[in-house]
């Protein structure tokens, strides 16, 4: 009995996993789904961060998306021109990197600049304090401050200030869009990475408005359109709206700005300098916007250098390109 | 036995979760939110079935008639992990959508005890293959049931104020065990012992 019931049990259960094998390996190579070998070397030179940026679930979804032919072979931002150049040596294409756009705040009214409207005891939680009147920011347009892009940021590139703004490490955000989508005021957008200005205000609220509630919002008043010299800017509403194709970073807005609603991204610009060949035509005093240069007809004109800005504007008109930029190392004025 | 008893005893009267405590792993594992913990019970519903079939089968015509009966735990696991691994191959070449559904919740249930408990269950009680099948699904959807609606409990609980030594997987506990206690509640109506 005893050696029966051993060998019995034996070759059962040896037999059943014998047999599940079998049907498990019959299986395998019957049932095998034909992977584009091209979509698993993307897989593999991709980054793997599952961020979305590109428009597909995950880096299996665009990897599929590339072989199928639906997507550029350049959506990934965060593996940037380095990755899109390994994509299309394994498609057998050129390529060229998209840029990254980055993210940035379009808000500027912290703790010191926009007044509340009531004091909040609720969970620290932008959605939650949006749920509540639109949160306790007397401007209702305005960040909350809670942080919760911090939270959702995959790479840990945002942090909150002292003044209860998150602050963006350029260097660090890949530009996935993700703060963007949960972001309940819709106070982050993204721009351009090569694009150093942008109006920093969503308020919809005319001047008035705006003014009792926020320093730094902006009042509509369309200065900014006037100034600026290539007509990138025209007002929709009571925001003036920037054409980042025609930008040129000259930063004018930004100075001109009555409420201070515009950032320059650039960490600071060089100064005008004019050099022994100006004839003294008076063609950069006409042009520029902050009477920073000065100097008698027909003399070497001379350039204040606690008013330039920095626009590079007089560049732009001077006849015998007297004019040169100075300071501010590592940072290229656009003046073409 | 009446079926519809059978029924409501297994998805409500002696739940596999909270009045059997099995399956406890991913009642707390992926009922951190609303979209893990459907597709767990998804995957749930689907295998428990399968494996209630195959295990009712294989005890009934193999382990009883050779008189190797306490073979059962060794031959189940075998079969159950076999069969989920037919099934996940056989989805993934020809229903695909299904396949992503499910995703990494179908090979993560083969080795979940509640699948397990369901099949000895069925044997324990002498249920005849319409009334395992009965068990099974009832015992699956009460499955899906408390780890849905913990799932939207513990949503809840991410954004309370809750002391920091109780934050996270202590306060589950508590918050699953006061649970527990209101479906003790049902034993008064009837069960199956």
């Amino acid at each position: 009995m005893g050696w029966l019931l051993i060998i019995k049990s034996l070759i059962a259960l040896g037999g059943l996993g014998l047999l599940l094998s079998i049907i498990l390996l019959i299986a395998q190579i019957k049932f095998t789904v034909k992977i584009d070998e091209r979509e698993a070397e993307i897989r593999s030179v991709l980054p793997g961060a599952n961020c979305g940026a590109c428009g597909y679930p995950g880096c299996d979804g665009y990897a599929n998306a590339i072989v199928t032919g639906k997507a550029p072979l350049n959506a990934c931002t965060v593996g940037g021109p380095a990755v899109a150049e390994k994509i299309g040596k394994i498609m057998g294409q050129e390529v060229t990197a998209a840029e990254p756009p980055v993210a940035v705040l379009i808000c500027r009214g912290g703790k010191r600049e926009a007044t509340e409207r009531f004091e909040y005891y609720g969970t620290e939680s932008c959605r939650e304090a949006t749920l509540l009147l639109g949160g306790p920011k007397a401007c209702i347009y305005g960040c909350i401050g809670m942080g919760h892009c911090v939270k959702v940021c995959p790479v840990q590139a945002i942090k909150m200030d002292e003044n209860r703004l998150p602050v963006i490490d350029e260097k660090v955000c890949i530009g996935c869009g993700k703060c963007i989508r949960e972001c309940p005021k819709g106070t982050l957008r993204l721009i351009p990475r090569s694009k150093l200005v942008y109006l920093a205000c969503v308020s919809q609220d005319r001047g008035k408005a705006v003014k009792d509630v926020c320093q730094v919002g902006c009042i509509g008043c369309g200065l900014c359109v006037k100034v600026c010299p290539v007509g990138a800017l025209k007002m929709e509403g009571n925001l003036p709206v920037m054409d980042f194709e025609k930008c040129i970073d000259c930063a004018i807005c930004v100075h001109k700005c009555p409420s201070k609603s515009f950032v320059d991204r650039a960490p600071g610009r060089p100064k005008a300098s004019i050099n022994p060949r100006c004839t003294g035509c008076g063609a950069c005093v006409k042009v520029c916007q902050f009477k920073a240069i000065e100097g008698e007809p027909n003399h070497q004109h001379r350039v204040l250098p606690e008013k330039c800005i920095g626009c590079g504007q007089c560049a732009l008109v001077c006849p015998v390109k007297a004019i040169d930029f100075v300071g501010a190392l590592g940072y290229a004025l656009k003046t073409q | 036995m009446n079926p519809a008893k059978i029924f409501l005893a297994a998805f409500l009267v002696n739940n596999i979760i909270l009045m059997r405590f099995i399956g406890l792993c991913p009642f707390f594992g992926v009922s951190t939110s609303l979209n893990t913990s459907i597709g767990m019970s998804a995957a749930v519903l689907f295998v428990m079935l399968l494996a209630a079939w195959v295990s009712w089968i294989l005890y009934h015509a193999l382990l009883l008639p050779l008189g190797l009966v306490f073979l059962r735990t060794a031959v189940f696991i075998l079969v159950i992990a076999a069969l989920v691994q037919f099934v996940e191959m056989f989805l993934k070449r020809y229903v695909r959508h299904l396949y992503s559904a499910m995703g990494i919740y179908l090979p993560l249930i083969t080795t979940n005890c509640a699948i397990l408990a369901v099949t000895f269950l069925n044997i324990d009680y002498k249920f005849n293959l319409f009334q395992a099948t009965i068990f099974a699904l009832g015992t699956a959807l009460g499955f899906a049931l408390v780890i849905i609606l913990f799932a939207a409990l513990r949503e809840r609980l991410e954004s309370a104020p809750i002391s920091p030594a109780f934050k996270g997987f202590p306060i589950a506990f508590v918050s699953a065990a006061l649970v527990s206690l209101a479906f003790m509640g049902f034993t008064a109506l009837f069960g199956i012992s």
